[in-house]
């Protein structure tokens, strides 16, 4: 299986807090990957390593190496900005900008040069078409796009990210705020998501990574646990710790 | 953090198995006990028993199934429910051959000094001795002991394969009883059939130690 990212002896501090420990990992190319683990375990903290999120906190020091398409994307020549358009990032809370559905969309690849409207359109029309939302806002594209539902502005978000074409799509617990719907919708989003990107999500809903993920990781307590298929990982888990976690009798 | 009700719960469906498996090993000792001494009465009793087994098994079944809807089962958890759900049509099986083998009986046509049924009482022990160790092992989750029981099935056919030959020298050398040995016949593919049940009681045994479902019962028809 072609790996997309590779992360090799991984440790992550912030301060004298030690979040990460030696993690060591191969994503898949186009494959969904879940991580799961309880709160505090370093799973979100693994996925912001991934387009160096962590570089905004104040003491938080890395050892390691994180490479994707087998770039060092911690050797101090990367460009950052580059690395967060070809690893884009979906949030736990929808956050559209306050400005209208089109400006949301056109926002990033303004930013990266591209003026002619004409381009603009079609990025914009093709981006909410990915994220399976253009049917559904085709007509109030010029309207604020906080006057969208949760699931929508979700979904517009992800938009947003697929609009600089990015090759990663980097997801935080991304329907931890919606309903049952609204996140039935963004799962299956993910479902077509595969085909073109490397997709990779925080989930604490563990049927959620069960229903989506080709791959999943369990993280505690800094380390990962066991990073498995996840039909071995639901069904047939080698780690007691995984067993206990994901059947429910982790204390 | 801990799962209170639903470790109830499988607890309760573990035990309600085990009682099925017992009453089932009472049908069985009945049965052998008809078969040695001819006992019709005994044996219309089982045959009419099969009733509440089915009940029996109709409930577990229930319980199963709300276990998966209400509790999403994974891993380990969904394993045991779903060997529960395989190995309940065994055991039931196991009872269906009782009341069946009773069946025959009851009709009282059987050649009672045949040395044969010697043979076959002898068969319906060792398919017992199984289904016990099976049953056990559902307990313990031994798998090594599951194995066991799987290779204990051999004893049971060659016992089959045994018996076959005697009624065919019987029927060689009265064949106007044709019919009554042929009823003969019937009952020890009965047997032979439940430690097939019973090898496969213990497969599902290992399926929920191991995840991987062995296919340790060859000859199954």
């Amino acid at each position: 299986m072609e790996s997309k990212i590779s992360i090799q002896n991984l440790n992550l501090y912030y301060g004298d807090f030690q979040a990460l420990k030696n993690v060591n990992m191969e994503i898949p190319c186009n494959k969904v990957t879940a991580f799961i683990g309880p709160s505090g375990c370093g799973k979100s903290t693994c996925l912001k390593t991934l387009n160096r999120m962590n570089d905004m906190i104040e003491n938080c020091k890395i050892t390691g190496k994180v490479t994707i398409d087998g770039e060092d994307i911690y050797d101090p020549r990367t460009d950052v900005t580059l690395l967060r358009r070809r690893a884009g990032m979906v949030f736990q809370k929808p956050n559209p900008f306050p400005m209208t559905l089109y400006d949301n969309i056109a926002y990033g690849p303004r930013v990266h040069g591209i003026k002619n409207k004409q381009k603009l359109d079609e990025i914009v029309e093709q981006s909410l078409r990915s994220a399976a939302l253009w049917e559904e806002v085709k007509d109030r594209l010029r309207k604020s796009a906080l006057g969208l539902s949760g699931g929508q502005q979700q979904r517009l978000c992800i938009a947003r990210a697929l609009a600089v074409e990015p090759d990663i799509i980097l997801m935080d617990e991304p329907t931890s705020a919606l309903d049952p719907v609204s996140t039935l919708k963004i799962e299956d989003l993910m479902d077509d998501l595969r085909a073109k990107y490397t997709v990779i999500i925080v989930t604490h809903n563990m049927q959620q990574a069960a229903r989506i993920a080709d791959e999943t990781a369990f993280f505690l307590l800094g380390e990962i646990v066991e990073f498995t298929d996840t039909l071995t990982m639901f069904n047939n888990p080698k780690d007691e710790r995984t067993e206990r976690y994901i059947t429910g009798r982790f204390g | 953090m801990s799962r209170k009700i639903f470790d109830r719960e499988l607890e309760s469906l573990i035990s309600q198995m085990t009682d099925m498996g017992n009453t089932v090993d009472q049908r069985i000792e009945e049965t052998i006990a008809a078969l040695r001494t001819m006992d019709l009465e005994k044996a219309a009793e089982v045959a009419n028993s099969d009733n509440e087994i089915d009940q029996t098994e109709h409930a577990i079944e229930k319980l199963c199934m709300n276990l998966i809807a209400l509790q999403q089962p994974i891993a380990t958890d969904l394993r045991v429910i779903a060997a529960c759900l395989k190995i309940l049509t065994d055991i039931e099986r196991e009872a269906d051959q009782c009341a069946d083998i009773c069946e025959i009986l009851t009709v009282g046509e059987l050649n009672t000094n045949s040395l044969a049924i010697t043979h076959v009482v002898q068969m319906l022990e060792a398919a017992r001795d199984m289904f016990r160790r099976a049953m056990d092992v559902f307990l313990s989750r031994d798998v090594e002991a599951a194995r066991e029981v799987c290779e204990s099935d051999d004893i049971v056919d060659a016992m089959f394969s045994k018996i076959i030959l005697e009624v065919c020298g019987i029927i060689t050398e009265s064949p106007q009883n044709v019919m009554r040995e042929v009823d003969l016949l019937f009952i020890i593919k009965y047997v032979e059939r439940m430690g097939d049940h019973a090898t496969n009681i213990a497969e599902w045994v290992i399926y929920m130690e191991t995840g991987v479902h062995p296919d340790l019962n060859t000859k199954e028809d």
